[in-house]
């Protein structure tokens, strides 16, 4: 998420820079309302994102008190680093693989989705509007106790697939396609709406257009719809990726101790493990890192003029 | 920050400059903000305890874990509680704040080394992280002079290992750690953990991520005594047999409070847990089948003692508030609700009821042993419900 406040930020700027390349000659008031604009929105980034991300980075970078655990002096100790990635690269591994295929299964879910509401619906396209935003209503964190209720051994999705043994394990929940489904689940409105937003404003002309120079309905959708819709695939994966790669909440939830993710070893570093703090602000930052890294690489390659 | 603000409306800024005094600005609140505390000056010095506002304060604020309390379902109120204000005038707040020892530790010990006032005027932590606390300088030292209830403490808690002549600490309540399994659905009895670990039960078995119940049971079912006399190699020993276990997929998975949670659902029908919380379960699910043990080979005990932290200012309310809670009559009224162990002398007398079985061994030399008989015992009344959140529900 923080990744994200950083992109927007980065662009609010750009866009204020124009005006303060303005000809000097234009009045002063009009010069500074550009910057009175961005003032509390940068103030709240000063104090909300840059002083924590500071502080997070001299946290992972202090050492252990010798003789005192569980306190800490200030250093430059970038081993906290190299121990926290050789300790964890699985977790690490795992986040990135689960958020990849929790991404992969809301866009296969969420692109037919949002075709219907946007092109077949009709009067239904509100309701179901509201039905993709409505589980907002109530906290991530009960939907996904919830899930667990529902997908207990005793409970009726479980006991009903035992009985037709299409139950490898005998069990849902303490899997690992439990903790996918479960991010899958949570972050699918995420996929949705954006993916909608953009087939909707498609100018439905150019689609029949199409049809009108003999391309069949795939190559239609092929050449003509899914490129005027890939802002929204774009941003839709964007959302979807990063909070699950950074979501340790269904791996505690649904997952057994062999799922875990790496926001679970930063949340275990950090509130059970005596001198953990180094470990977990190194593991944060990394995380930040890489997923940046990550995402700039994806919008280089397939990123839109519309996106940033 | 305000000075910031004026920098910037009054000079010509360019974006740069603006982006350039903001990291600066914020690298230096950073690092003015961020000096992380120096530990304890070691041997005898002397604490330096915050000047004590007790007599124009007239508050306390308790920290406590979940469910530990009694509690009026109707009234929404802690009747002892309430007495207490009433008696002294001294305004009690009390919190459900702590779910797990280490969450609720490293949450507040940021504030506790910088000296900063965390809200609370007593806090209650089981033996080992009251050894941590004591040992940090985190707690504040009490006047047993003040408290003349305190001579009511078991005599075998009055000189624990962390707090030698109990100078910081008081007890709140003991409780064990065992087996617990519901009897019907298995359909045979569990008397060690060799019974836990058959085939019957595989990945239907939950475990306390509280390690030191949990390890400890299986070193004891390895013949290991847990009071004295092991180390490294034995505990890695232990450890050895629940990845074992949970690689074998027996366990299911290593949970906190929570644990009850899948008791409940099902999805675990057996598991290492906390005394206290299967009389609980029996209430909550209304099924008397759900059974406490203590292995054969021997459980934990344990005790969650109230402590005054270094931040606090009301120190002598606090101690008001313990000696409170240390007159037999009003421990018998905690007791009989909570359902745990109780720490206070009186009222095994005055209210035989009241008094959680209590094993032989117990009152040893070694507090920290228990001896192999089981400790379950019917409980034939109702007791007081509570609606308990999912996430923070009580735990043992």
């Amino acid at each position: 998420m923080s990744a994200l406040a950083h992109v927007g930020g980065t662009s609010g700027t750009t866009g204020a820079g124009p005006a303060g390349d303005a000809p000097p000659q234009e009045r002063a008031g009009r010069r500074w309302l550009p910057y009175l604009l961005l003032l509390p929105g940068g103030l709240w980034l000063l104090v909300f994102f840059v002083v924590p991300l500071l502080q997070l980075f001299t946290v992972s970078i202090q050492s252990q008190f010798p003789g005192y655990p569980g306190y800490y002096y200030r250093d430059v100790n970038f081993s906290n680093y190299l121990r926290a990635l050789t300790d964890f690269a699985p977790q690490f591994g795992r986040s990135l693989l689960f958020a990849a295929l929790a991404t992969f299964f809301a866009f296969a879910l969420a692109y037919p989705l949002a075709y219907a509401m946007a092109f077949k619906a009709g009067r239904w396209r509100n309701i179901m509007l509201i039905a993709v935003i409505a589980p907002f209503f109530t906290s991530f964190i009960l939907r996904t106790v919830a899930w667990r209720q529902i997908l207990a051994d005793d409970g009726p999705v479980a006991s009903t697939l035992n009985a037709l043994h299409l139950l490898p394990g005998g069990r849902i929940t303490e899997t690992a396609a439990a903790v996918v489904a479960g991010l899958t689940y949570n972050f699918l409105p995420f996929m949705v709406l954006p993916i909608y937003a953009s087939l909707e404003r498609a100018d439905a002309r150019v689609i029949e257009a199409g049809g009108d120079l003999y391309a069949n309905g795939f190559t239609t959708f092929r050449t003509v719809t899914l490129p005027m819709s890939m802002p929204g695939v774009i941003a839709g994966t964007l959302l979807t990726f990063i909070p699950a790669a950074g979501d340790y909440v269904n791996a505690e939830l649904l997952g057994s101790d062999g799922d875990k993710m790496v926001g679970n070893v930063i949340d275990s570093q950090f509130f059970r493990v005596l001198g953990g703090f180094p470990t977990a602000a190194a593991l944060s930052f990394t995380l930040m890192a890489l997923i940046l890294a990550m995402v700039f690489v994806y919008i280089r390659r397939f990123g839109t003029e519309e996106l940033l | 920050m305000r000075g910031l603000v004026r920098a910037a409306r009054t000079s010509q800024l360019s974006r740069r400059s603006l982006l350039g005094g903001a990291t600066l600005g914020g690298a230096a609140a950073a690092l003015s903000a961020c000096a992380p505390p120096a530990p304890p000056a070691g041997g005898a010095a002397a604490l330096k305890l915050p000047d004590d506002l007790s007599d124009t304060e007239k508050v306390v604020r308790w920290a406590n874990w979940t469910a530990y309390l009694d509690y009026d379902e109707d009234t929404k109120q802690y009747p002892t509680l309430q007495a207490f204000i009433k008696d002294t005038g001294i305004q009690a707040t009390y919190s459900e704040d702590i779910e797990d020892n280490d969450a609720y530790f490293n949450k507040i010990a940021p504030q506790l080394r910088g000296k900063q006032d965390i809200g609370k005027d007593i806090f209650v932590f089981t033996d080992w992280m009251a050894n941590r606390v004591i040992r940090d300088q985190l707690a504040q030292p009490l006047e047993i002079i003040r408290m003349p209830n305190a001579s009511n403490l078991l005599d075998s808690l009055k000189d624990v290992s962390f707090d030698p002549g109990r100078q910081y600490s008081l007890t709140w309540q003991s409780g064990f750690a065992g087996i617990g399994y519901d009897k019907a659905r298995l359909g045979r009895e569990i008397k060690s953990l060799d019974d836990l670990w058959q085939d019957d039960l595989k990945g239907r078995i939950v475990v306390l991520s509280e390690f030191r119940d949990t390890v400890a049971l299986v070193m004891q079912s390895q013949g290991v005594d847990i009071t004295q006399g092991w180390g490294k190699a034995e505990f890695e020993k232990g450890v050895a047999v629940i990845q074992e276990k949970l690689d074998q997929g027996y366990i299911r998975k290593i949970k906190g409070n929570s644990y009850l949670e899948d008791l409940k659902s099902g999805n675990a029908l057996a598991g290492i847990v906390w005394s206290g919380d299967l009389f609980i379960l029996r209430a909550e699910t209304e099924n008397d089948n759900w059974e406490f043990v203590i292995p054969e080979s021997g459980g934990t005990l344990w005790s969650d003692n109230m402590m005054v932290p270094i931040t606090s200012t009301h120190r002598r309310n606090a101690m008001t508030l313990m000696n409170y809670y240390y007159d037999p009559a009003v421990a018998a009224q905690v007791a009989a609700w909570v359902n745990y162990v109780c720490p206070v002398t009186g009222p095994r007398r005055s209210s035989p009821r009241a008094t959680p079985s209590w094993p032989r061994a117990r009152s040893s030399s070694r507090p920290r042993t228990t001896s192999r008989r089981r400790t379950s015992r019917a409980s034939g009344r109702s007791r007081p419900r509570r609606t308990r959140s999912s996430a923070a529900s009580g735990r043992r």
